[in-house]
């Protein structure tokens, strides 16, 4: 096969072989930032699907330009940060005696603020029965309510990592 | 979705226009900071409404308000009802968490011109600075 690619009379075919390749390879990273992209719209897409994002977590994203160039991860950020000091303030009340349900509203009326800013559903939901639990003064739901706050909260920040992870990959890629 | 907003038109008449953020919670303070970074304006953002009292107090005026409720020192509904009473003509408009309808009213009733519940979309920005400069104009034609 080699013999015959040095042949004079192949080296036609040599130079098509070369310019397949050379192209093949260019085609393949188009290829790899288009699955990129792909595959971060799709994560999103089931975000969404999932109730763990609501739609308008897009303007979030919007936002970021030259001037922010970070802004999706700094405020998500900041998003984990508030809401660690939050739950941790929050299980400190609920294991108190008595229970100071005020407290308890004013952490969680925190905690849905910046959940619902960073268009995070499902635990700014979970946050309105927690809220009502509260008001009833009932301390076995709102620790129930809590749980599952906790649960969705955990979830979410694990799928905003890979999404965010995704973007960042397809990013990257655009600029090889 | 952004349907019908042109930011980047408006952003050029949004320029002169000031703006003042005051919320105590730092993620609506960048967020609300950077919604508005996004229409073209430069705002200034503080922690609370006794921060935003001081401002006014200082001579320093804002064509825009966005002021949060609840907020430790001075919660909105005082600053609102402060800024009023020392003659502030602002647009003030609130930027409520609690959205009961009765909690909005009392703020309305404390001097605001509109009230939203947050967080704040692309939409309710362009609804705000349409109203903006639709005073403006109202202005210009009674000076004229």
């Amino acid at each position: 096969m080699a013999r015959r690619m040095l042949d004079a009379s192949n080296q036609g075919l040599l130079l098509q072989f070369w310019l397949a390749t050379s192209s093949l390879s260019k085609g393949k990273t188009r290829m790899d930032r288009n699955r990129l992209q792909h595959q971060a719209a799709s994560m999103r897409r089931s975000l969404f699907d999932q109730g763990y994002l609501d739609e308008p977590f897009i303007q979030l994203e919007e936002l970021q330009d030259d001037a922010s160039p970070n802004f999706v991860q700094e405020i998500v950020t900041l998003f984990y940060t508030d809401s660690a000091r939050l739950i941790q303030n929050i299980e400190h009340a609920l294991n108190s005696r008595p229970i100071d349900f005020d407290k308890l509203d004013d952490y969680m009326h925190q905690f849905k603020g910046s959940s619902s800013s960073i268009r995070a559903k499902k635990v700014t939901n979970e946050c309105t029965v927690f809220r009502e639990y509260c008001s009833a003064e009932n301390a076995e739901g709102c620790m129930r309510s809590f749980q599952q706050v906790k649960q969705d909260y955990a979830i979410l920040r694990r799928k905003l990592e890979v999404y965010l992870q995704m973007v960042r990959q397809a990013a990257v890629s655009q600029k090889a | 979705m952004v349907l019908g907003i042109d930011a980047s038109s408006s952003s050029l008449s949004n320029k002169n226009l000031s703006v003042l953020v005051v919320d105590d919670d730092p993620l609506i303070r960048m967020l609300h900071d950077n919604y508005l970074k996004h229409f073209g304006l430069k705002p200034h953002v503080v922690e609370n409404g006794k921060e935003a009292v001081k401002l006014f107090q200082l001579g320093i005026y804002f064509n825009l308000i966005l002021m949060d409720n609840e907020m430790p020192i001075m919660n909105g509904v005082e600053a609102t009802k402060v800024l009023r009473d020392m003659g502030s003509t602002s647009m003030i408009v609130g930027v409520t968490s609690r959205g009961s309808p009765s909690e909005m009213q009392t703020f309305m009733e404390a001097g605001l011109d509109f009230c939203f519940e947050k967080p704040l979309t692309f939409d309710m920005i362009d609804f705000i600075l349409k109203e903006l400069n639709m005073n403006d104009d109202d202005d210009d034609d009674t000076n004229n």
